[in-house]
């Protein structure tokens, strides 16, 4: 899609990625993002979180890699000590669900016969009132700020997503705030167009930012291919502290923001990873 | 003639013939990835694949893909929907088959991928993701393993992805496909039903950390047919997934 015009409607929201961060992330926040799970991971704002310093409490991140700066925490406490609460991915999405839903817990079948539900903080056997087998409520999580990657999001944060969704609705629906982070920023029209395709509405949402690239190395649907390389070049030299440290001067602190980072991977990178192609959907003609 | 095979190769064939035409498959990641888009290739051109992240296929992705988030599984596919909503599927009792691997692995069938002390000091590994979904709601389940000593334990240190128990509602562990055979869990206890070309009773109890039953008729498990390579290098024309240094056959 070619870059649009800045839009002439008021941003009420819209905001840079800095300030964003610092007005809606606090320390001790419980923050839910990688919701789409492998794509639109927003690590723009991971990168912008680390470089303000802020302690997430709990990062919801379902897809949960065996990552060795992870493994380091969990197994050695280094650099310091984190508490895992284990989900399957199902179990996750009934908390964020329910959340979302103004329920304090879901019934499941998932789980039961296995150890994750043991001893679980969230996770309780129940029975069923109408004399059906025995369940596993899973307890409301609500984050206190998601932070999602979509397409396109008009100013006042009403956001067209396509493409696997993951959790990426249960969570902004549960989330106290909700940080939309886009490709572009559109006209209000273009939203209107096509409301089946806001799967965030505008008054869910916190804070608007235009960030075209912000979900790299990570795919995002229509505007880039997934970047291979980082994620291998992440894991091996992970593997020690002292390389992890090196990674995260290279790639985070040392940046000061995502335009810096599309400097730092380069013109030839990014000409790879952009989509130039079209596969525009059918139009829905939506006519009274 | 017979072409030469990877063991990687052999296990993905041996995954596609565990799924049947017009069944609905929780796809996994990996070797199943391949596993499904053969089956439609070939014997199951009806299957119906859902992945966890939301997406539903009725046909393989047109290019290579490492992830199931990969804009290649987007594209072409019949529905783009939510987690909740291909889980409340598998939870309704609508998937047939549903492929789950792990770092460990005991005669039930028990998958673990949350920690282990089995080397001594603890280690933490990625956890369920969708994995322990799959183990208790899928109609019958599919094991993908390596096949080594201490990922074939007595007992788990820790069931992420429940096998058989006692008040089981539905499903549980049929096949268990390794580096070494394809093994029957159905029965609660682990019966070789092939072996690969090659791998000998002995290899596989010495790589067995509980009892085998090898029959001695035991056969060995079929090669992949010139189609079904065929398939499976053009779906992974660099040998990401079925590459390995082992080339057998």
């Amino acid at each position: 899609m070619p870059a649009p015009e800045s839009p002439s409607v008021p941003v009420k929201l819209k905001r840079s990625l800095r300030e964003a961060i610092a007005e809606q992330v606090h320390d001790g926040d419980a923050i839910a993002l990688g919701l789409a799970l492998e794509s639109g991971i927003p690590f723009a704002a991971v990168h912008e979180i680390i470089r303000q310093q802020l302690i997430a409490a709990w990062v919801g991140n379902v897809a949960g890699g065996s990552g060795y700066g992870f493994r380091r925490a969990y197994e050695q406490g280094q650099p310091r000590r984190i508490v895992m609460e284990d989900h399957s991915n199902f179990s996750v999405g009934l908390a964020l669900k329910a959340a979302a839903m103004g329920l304090p817990y879901l019934p499941t079948f998932t789980g039961i016969g296995g150890d994750i539900v043991r001893g679980h903080p969230r996770i309780r056997p129940i029975g069923d009132p109408f004399g059906g087998p025995d369940l596993l409520a899973v307890g409301a999580l609500r984050p206190d700020v998601a932070i999602i990657h979509v397409q396109r999001a008009d100013a006042q944060g009403n956001a067209h997503l396509w493409g696997n969704l993951g959790l990426t609705v249960e969570a902004a629906y549960a989330a106290r705030r909700t940080i939309v982070i886009c490709e572009e920023v559109v006209p209000e029209a273009v939203i209107r167009s096509d409301p089946n395709r806001t799967m965030i509405p505008g008054f869910l949402v916190s804070a608007v930012v235009e960030e075209p690239g912000g979900a790299l190395p990570s795919s995002v649907q229509g505007y880039w291919r997934r970047d291979f390389e980082p994620f291998l070049a992440y894991h091996r030299t992970s593997r020690t502290l002292e390389g992890l440290q090196s990674w995260l001067r290279e790639w985070v602190l040392d940046l000061p923001d995502r335009p810096a980072y599309l400097q730092h991977l380069g013109e030839a990178a990014l000409a790879r990873l952009r989509v130039s192609d079209r596969r525009p959907a059918a139009e829905a003609n939506f006519a009274p | 003639m017979t072409s030469r095979y990877t063991r990687r190769e052999l296990m993905v064939v041996a995954a596609a013939r565990e799924i049947r035409d017009h069944e609905v498959v929780f796809v996994g990641m990996r070797l199943p990835l391949l596993g499904f888009g053969l089956a439609k290739a070939t014997h199951a051109p009806d299957a119906i694949g859902l992945f966890e992240n939301g997406v539903i296929r009725d046909r393989p992705a047109e290019a290579f893909i490492y992830t199931m988030g990969d804009p290649p599984n987007i594209v072409g596919a019949v529905a783009c929907l939510g987690l909740v909503d291909v889980m409340s599927l598998l939870q309704q009792g609508r998937v047939d088959v549903g492929f789950i691997g792990g770092a460990e692995v005991d005669p039930l069938g028990n998958l673990n991928t949350t920690r282990t002390s089995s080397s001594g000091a603890l280690t933490r590994l990625p956890g369920s993701g969708g994995a322990g979904d799959i183990a208790s709601l899928a109609g019958r389940t599919v094991l993908i393993m390596e096949h080594e000593p201490r990922r074939f334990r007595e007992r788990v240190d820790y069931v992420t992805s429940p096998g058989h128990f006692p008040g089981r509602r539905r499903g549980g562990p049929a096949t268990l496909i390794t580096t070494l055979g394809v093994f029957d869990l159905s029965t609660r206890r682990v019966r070789a039903a092939s072996l690969h070309p090659g791998v000998t009773p002995q290899q596989v109890r010495e790589a067995t950390g509980f009892p085998v039953t090898i029959e001695d008729h035991t056969p060995a498990t079929a090669i992949p047919t010139a189609d079904e390579l065929a398939y499976i290098r053009h779906a992974d024309p660099d040998g990401f997934w079925t590459g390995d240094s082992m080339k057998t056959g």
